[in-house]
């Protein structure tokens, strides 16, 4: 199979409001940023340009029409993917691997702050006809699945709160994210009990923010750039998306995920220097760690205390902010920079491979996973 | 790059309101194809959901929730979307899974159920506009089609009777298809003489608002081989989505349309499409659209298209039949069904298994389009029988 690389990425600040801007706006920042990194003119080189959104955070149907203008791909191949951001950069790649189209964008973005009423929304994604006449809130959803996995996985309450303590102290040394914070696991642990056991600080606060990547076949990318951050590995998959009959101790979406990603890459998450796993609620983090084959729930304090392998140094969406959709872009984002080493003082030292991963939120099961690596991380394979 | 085979499709009956979920839709499909190809579900490896807007179902997430119903329990899964194009598209979307070499397998699905929106989809379609600039005006797709076909008949000088035979042919050549929702005999006088919507838009002049789902079974040739003597290739793919200022265009020719015909041509190695292509399957959501998109696939020149349905050259025993399956006027247009209705079309005729519907001229290669948006974007597939070589 052909190679394929991140050769340009482009993203906005994450912020609680942006009424300065309008989406088209967010987007366009990003894309110009993106096409500046990976120095190709969007109109001549890139060859084909995916949307990664959602019609009803939009408030708009049939949201691709709205994408082309502002990311120049007017008249040019121009869809939409209905999934997280993640899944968008594997069907760049697959595009890639076809051998039709040379350099490709993915685009994704949230302007939840525009969403009248994101509650109801969501209450839309449950099942319409067994579940949607409960009436109930879906994050409640994530209060059920964080009861059971604590009480089954061997992690305790106090390890979710230091997931929150550590990623927003780790946003303090990111400039885009929106809410950096220190705050310490005890108060945490005081915060108010929303779904209980999940409390109000373990879940992640949205944001709205634009990101572009843009991904080239290895031919192109090294007419491109000098510094490609290589996709090894990639891979997404669905459970059931029903909740009578999922398993709620176990993120399976992620463990099929990571096995095709590993599988394509020839080697295992273990053998990775960083990660930008999901955290949209703070156990999350951990179940998704536990699922990527990192580290088993009962040592996850142990794992984090040494210290040696960071997961979300971006501060994750606890400390950045969740962008709905294109939450997993912008973490690739932060990848892309910690192999490039251009993260600053978040700089994982001597970073040669990272993981990302991400999960499309309550009430899905939908996930992705992606293996990256620089010059130096490919040569150690 | 690997060839992609097509070995299976299925297909459940359009209709206007159907008792079954989406998700029972979309399994009812996926079952059928999975069984025409004889291949366990086991051997899938990935699948390819295509649905138009939310809105519809008024089901966010959509993807999500029609996962489990398409088979996606467990397995790699994406859904892509460009509004009306989707069907279309989805031979695009199956395609990359397989000629990537990432998959060996990829099962297409396309569902549609539009009857959840009451009293009528239209409402729906209300929301596709520009929020600013539009939406307060209160305009619907009808309205805007009404413009576009007044700009194309106006520049040719066309007159309504010929545009009225298109709907006469394909409402016909729907009485063939044991999915059709809306096969019938009518006359170019019965349209002309229907209920005016938005001139010149009448209502035998549209495709009706449908429940349904399509599915396809993609795979590699080794595969292919496995299962069949007579496996169909997916030779070429295009795909072009225009500005979305769609004031700002002559609303006379579709030049995505053109744009993605040329990028799924050169794929196909074709470079003479009238003469390297034996029947086409454009989207007829309106009749004139069938006649816009033959001048976009460069099936004939501009303005041409009404006189090639005038003398016959349309018809399943023509030299270029379009829509012999009945298209989105007769078999019924649940939008993103409608384009693998297509794709499931071109498979049936390049194996000659059509049945009734099988055209005469002993088709090799064929063409399925669909178009959607804004009148913005332009979806291309060329399939050919197993044999024919570029």
């Amino acid at each position: 199979m052909s190679r394929v690389a991140i050769v340009g990425v482009g993203q906005t600040a994450l912020k609680p409001f942006s009424p300065e801007v309008s989406y088209r706006e967010l987007m366009f920042e990003a894309a110009v940023k993106a096409y500046e990194d990976a120095g190709v003119e969007p109109r001549k080189d890139v060859e084909s340009f995916i949307g990664v959104s959602e019609d009803f955070w939009e408030g708009t149907s049939i949201f691709d029409e709205y994408v082309p203008d502002q990311l120049g791909g007017a008249l040019r191949p121009v869809c939409t993917i209905g999934n997280e951001g993640l899944a968008g950069i594997a069907t760049a790649a697959m595009q890639i691997m076809t051998g039709q189209i040379g350099v490709a964008a993915v685009e994704s973005h949230s302007k939840y702050s525009e969403v009248d009423r994101p509650l109801r929304v969501l209450q839309l994604a449950i099942d319409p006809v067994l579940n949607r006449p409960l009436d109930f809130n879906p994050h409640l959803i994530a209060g059920l699945e964080m009861a059971r996995f604590l009480g089954v996985s061997g992690a305790v309450r106090n390890d979710c709160a230091r997931v929150v303590a550590k990623n927003r102290r780790n946003a303090l040394k990111n400039p885009w994210a929106a809410y950096p914070a220190k705050v310490s696991s005890e108060v945490v642990l005081r915060s108010q009990e929303t779904f209980s056991p999940l409390r109000k600080l373990e879940c992640s606060a949205p944001a709205d923010g634009a990101t572009v990547v843009v991904l080239a076949s290895e031919e192109k990318a090294r007419k491109l750039s000098d510094d490609p951050v290589w996709i090894d590995g990639m891979g997404w998959a669905n459970d059931t998306p029903t909740l009578e009959a999922r398993d709620w101790a176990r993120a399976r979406y992620a463990e099929w995920s990571v096995r095709q990603a590993t599988k394509m890459a020839g080697y295992s998450a273990k053998k990775v220097d960083l990660y930008e796993i999901d955290d949209t609620y703070a156990y999350k983090e951990i179940q998704h760690a536990a699922a990527l084959g990192i580290c088993r729930p009962a040592d996850y304090a142990k794992f984090i205390r040494t210290g040696e392998k960071p997961i979300n140094p971006s501060g994750g969406s606890l400390g950045c902010g969740h962008t709905l959709d294109a939450t997993g872009l912008f973490r690739l984002g932060e990848a892309v920079e910690q192999l490039r080493g251009l993260a600053g003082r978040r700089q994982v030292r001597g970073a040669k491979r990272a993981l990302v991963q991400s999960w499309r939120g309550v009430p899905t099961t939908g996930g992705a996973v992606l293996l990256l690596s620089n010059k130096d991380g490919g040569e150690a394979k | 790059m690997r060839r992609v085979c097509v070995i299976g499709a299925g297909i459940t009956k359009f209709v206007r309101r159907a008792k079954e979920t989406g998700k029972e839709l979309s399994f009812e499909a996926a079952r059928m194809a999975l069984d025409s190809a004889g291949m366990d579900f086991k051997e899938i490896q990935c699948v390819a959901e295509g649905t138009a807007p939310d809105a519809f179902d008024g089901m966010h997430m959509k993807a999500e929730y029609l996962s489990d119903g398409s088979g996606a329990y467990g397995r790699p899964y994406t859904r892509s979307y460009v509004g009306g194009g989707t069907g279309v598209f989805m031979g695009a979307h199956g395609w990359w899974h397989v000629a990537s070499g990432m998959f060996d397998t990829c099962l297409v699905v396309g569902e549609e159920k539009m009857s959840p929106c009451f009293p009528h989809p239209q409402g729906a379609f209300l929301t596709i506009f520009d929020n600013f600039t539009e939406r307060p005006l209160g305009p619907n797709l009808v309205w805007i089609f009404a413009l576009e076909m007044n700009r194309y008949m106006t520049t040719h000088k066309i007159k309504k009777e010929d545009v009225a035979l298109v709907s006469v042919k394909n409402h016909g050549n729907a009485l063939d298809h044991p999915s059709a929702q809306l096969g019938m005999k009518i006359t170019v006088d019965d349209v002309l003489k229907s209920e005016v919507l938005a001139y010149p838009v009448q209502r035998l002049d549209i495709s009706p608002t449908s429940d349904g789902a399509a599915a396809l079974i993609f795979c590699t040739e080794e595969i292919a081989r496995k299962y069949t003597d007579n496996p169909v290739f997916v030779d070429g793919v295009g795909w072009h989505l225009d500005t979305s200022y769609w004031t700002d265009r002559d609303l006379y020719y579709p030049k995505y349309v053109e744009k993605a015909a040329k990028m799924a041509y050169k794929m196909a190695k074709i470079d003479n499409p009238r003469k390297q292509i034996s029947f086409a399957e454009p989207y007829d959501p309106f009749d004139y659209k069938e006649l816009h998109h033959m001048e976009g696939l460069l099936l004939c020149g501009k303005g041409e298209a009404p006189i090639l349905t005038r003398e016959g050259v349309t018809q399943r025993d023509g030299a270029m039949p379009t829509c012999p399956s009945g298209g989105a006027l007769g078999v019924g247009n649940p939008i993103a069904a409608t384009g693998v209705m297509k794709l499931c079309e071109l498979f049936w005729q390049l194996r000659g298994e059509a049945g009734k519907r099988q055209v005469k001229n002993d088709p090799h290669t064929g063409v399925a389009q669909a178009w959607g948006d804004l009148m913005q974007v332009g979806t291309v597939v060329v399939m050919r029988r197993g044999g024919a070589r570029p």
